[in-house]
């Protein structure tokens, strides 16, 4: 487990809460990572506090690493073609922690056919390949903010 | 191989040329780029004369095709004598479904197989471990026990098809049930030839299908070393791997030098083992990416062929031929595909495998249009075989050995290519060798940050990809896409439940006993003992989890 304070801590200013706080994870068995680190990577760079589950990790793994960091959203990487199970297997483990106010984000390999039906089950947003990174930083700094 | 002479006055009549000819040139419309690279971000000159190869000589850096150090090539009639073989990585569903996309590449002339295993046999699980949940078939073929292993090759001689299989963490257990198929199909081990990839060091740094740590993990493979050099002599025992590394987002140097760093860790551990280097290195290959920078790949083929011949020939003192020569696989770069207007990945690819060709692979696979999308169509993957077989057939491109030998460009390419990966080589044997830099995550970090920076080169719009920050359309076309159904893992589940029932399991249980003390023995070799328990049908889940008990099991640092 790899925690990662954000760039630039001194200069932000006093009064703001804390920094939202982020888990990347990969769950699967599928050792792609390139993608999952280089958000994870400009995430860190734009302030928020990134905690990166690794690969081979199951739903329970990633849901109870989320309850112990307190996280604010979750992203998930998947490029084996599991996301039919994983996604929603996820967010019922959230749901049964009473975390369903985390915002769960994603992408990886996945079909358009296959994104409506995820969004269905509460996943916030699915990124599909060729997603500028910005793109991606500035949907969690507008989408999601500190919990409680 | 200019004369030194010739050199002054050519480098006299360069400047002559830049003065009178480009500059005023340049004064009025300026080059369109401030800095041109590679995709690599290495930068590229404008022009390449004889004077930049000043130090380079004909018969001791190039030499002729067939002879050391190989850069023109490791075989003396190259394309002219026999094509490259047509290799294309299958795997999908189950064994049923995957034995008849291989009779379908066959039949369109495919000359030889390649297996894609589904993750949980990449990781060492059964389809009914909970691990292996939502995973079954999806991207690759599940694969338990023998009993898929028989399904998998119905109808296939293996005395007549090579066959390769990318496996690694699990490498000798689907090596022994292969063997075990062998067996059964009456096909002597010493007939068979093929391919396991069984490079595990590239798993620590980019694929990342582990299972062990690296020592007990290099401990198996010194013994499939051994074994095939007595059993199974013509199987390709260590296929190392440059692949992945490109694939996580490496720079083609990166990918030779990390490459050639584990095969000198793979022979230094046969060597260590006590078996003697030419017993074995022949039967090492290479495993090279086709990525987008044309020019960057032939060049880094060419560098690999070279230092591989003189690594092995200077540093470890082989003297059989075989062992200098590096015979490598070339699949195009996966990564470059993209989602947007995916039919565009058709011209990518036949652009990559040129390289492959032109860099004088040994086989080739290529990439389907829809790969960034799902597993393969059988009709794109007919148009990427087919990708292969216009360049075979028509393009003319096989007619003579290394046609970009000679070409002041790309030997200068090659020297830089090579230089620079020695750099990195020695910095990994300052380290103490790729197994000590794997632990301190070095490779790992220096290709994410070659991927991070690469990503924000396109970001910034530096670096074009076509369709996707370059020449957009609003309205996609969808394309038809492979989808893998939820059956496919209850009927393995089942399957595999079925297997278990149904076998000797005095014997069975016999089997592992038997491993998990030869596992502890360092001296044994547990081939052996592998293909006895895949004759018992002992399932390739079993056989990790007993060797997982005494080997311990390897997990992600998590670097980021």
């Amino acid at each position: 487990m790899a925690t990662a304070k954000g760039k630039g801590a001194a200069a932000a200013p006093k009064k703001a809460a804390r920094k939202v706080r982020i888990l990347v994870g990969k769950p699967g068995l599928d050792g792609h990572d390139r993608g999952a680190k280089i958000i994870a990577r400009a995430l860190r760079d734009a302030g928020v506090e990134v905690i990166y589950t690794g690969l081979h990790q199951t739903p329970e793994m990633i849901v109870n690493t989320a309850a112990q960091e307190d996280v604010d959203g979750i992203g998930l990487s998947i490029l084996s073609g599991a996301h039919n199970y994983l996604f929603p297997k996820v967010m019922e483990l959230l749901k049964e922690k009473k975390m369903g106010d985390v915002v769960v984000f994603g992408g990886g390999i996945i079909p358009d056919d296959d994104i409506p039906k995820l969004l269905k089950n509460g996943v916030d947003r699915v990124f599909t390949p060729g997603t500028p990174i910005q793109q991606i930083v500035e949907y969690v700094n507008a989408r999601i903010q500190p919990r409680k | 191989m200019y004369d030194r002479k010739k050199l002054a006055e050519l480098a006299a009549a360069r400047k002559k040329w830049k003065v009178e000819r480009l500059d005023p040139i340049l004064a009025k419309s300026p080059e369109r780029l401030k800095r041109f690279s590679t995709v690599s971000d290495e930068e590229i000159g404008a022009l390449y004369t004889p004077d930049t190869l000043s130090n380079t000589e004909y018969g001791e850096d190039l030499g002729f095709p067939g002879e050391y150090p190989y850069t023109r090539g490791v075989q003396s009639s190259m394309y002219r004598g026999r094509l490259w073989t047509m290799r294309q990585f299958a795997g999908y569903g189950s064994a049923e479904d995957t034995n008849a996309r291989f009779k379908f590449l066959l039949s369109q002339g495919q000359t030889g197989l390649s297996t894609a295993f589904h993750f949980p046999t990449l990781m060492g699980y059964d389809s009914d471990s909970p691990r292996a949940k939502g995973e079954v078939g999806m991207c690759g073929v599940a694969v338990d026990s023998l009993k898929d292993m028989e399904i998998l090759f119905d109808g296939i001689p293996l005395d007549r098809v090579t066959t390769s299989m990318t496996i690694n963490g699990p490498a000798a257990m689907v090596f022994a049930m292969y063997l075990a198929v062998a067996e059964k199909q009456g096909v002597p081990f010493r007939k068979l030839g093929g391919t396991i990839q069984n490079d595990i060091l590239k798993e620590y740094i980019a694929q990342h299908s582990w299972i062990f740590p690296p020592e007990p993990s290099m401990r198996i493979i010194t013994d499939i070393l051994a074994y095939c050099a007595d059993n199974v002599p013509k199987w390709n025992t260590i296929s190392i791997s440059g692949y992945h590394i490109r694939e996580a987002g490496s720079t083609a140097v990166q990918e030779l030098a990390f490459t050639i760093a584990d095969g000198i860790a793979y022979v230094q551990a046969g060597i260590d083992a006590g078996i003697p280097v030419d017993r074995f290195a022949p039967r090492l290959s290479y495993f090279f990416n086709a990525h987008m920078d044309f020019f960057e790949e032939i060049a880094k083929y060419r560098a690999a062929r070279r230092m591989w011949a003189r690594i092995m020939r200077e540093r470890f003192h082989a003297k059989d031929e075989n062992s200098w020569k590096l015979r490598f696989h070339t699949q195009t770069a996966g990564c470059t595909l993209t989602a947007q207007q995916p039919t565009n990945n058709v011209v990518r690819v036949a652009i990559q495998a040129l390289a492959g060709v032109l860099g004088g692979t040994q086989s080739l696979h290529t990439n389907s249009m829809d790969e960034t999308l799902a597993l393969p169509t059988e009709q794109s993957v007919m148009v990427a075989l087919r990708t292969q077989q216009i360049l075979a057939e028509e393009s003319g491109v096989g007619n003579t050995v290394d046609p970009l030998g000679g070409s002041f460009f790309v030997e200068q390419l090659t020297n830089e290519m090579e230089e620079k990966a020695m750099e990195y080589i020695r910095r990994i044997d300052e380290m103490g060798g790729m197994v000590a830099a794997v632990k301190r995550g070095y490779p790992q970090r220096e290709i994410a940050d070659a991927a991070f920076h690469y990503q924000r080169l396109v970001d910034a719009g530096e670096k074009r990809v076509v369709g996707v920050n370059a020449y957009q359309v609003d309205e996609e076309q969808p394309i038809p896409l492979l989808r893998i159904d939820d059956s496919v893992e209850k009927k393995q589940v089942a399957r595999t439940r079925e297997v278990r029932r149904k076998r000797n399991q005095r014997k069975a249980q016999a089997c592992l006993a038997a491993l998990k003390d030869a596992s502890q023995a360092p001296k044994e070799n547990l081939m052996p003992l592998l293909v006895d328990a895949a004759r018992e049908y002992v399932t390739l889940g079993e056989m990790c989890d007993a060797l997982r008990e005494t080997m311990g099991v390897y997990t992600d640092p998590a670097m980021f």
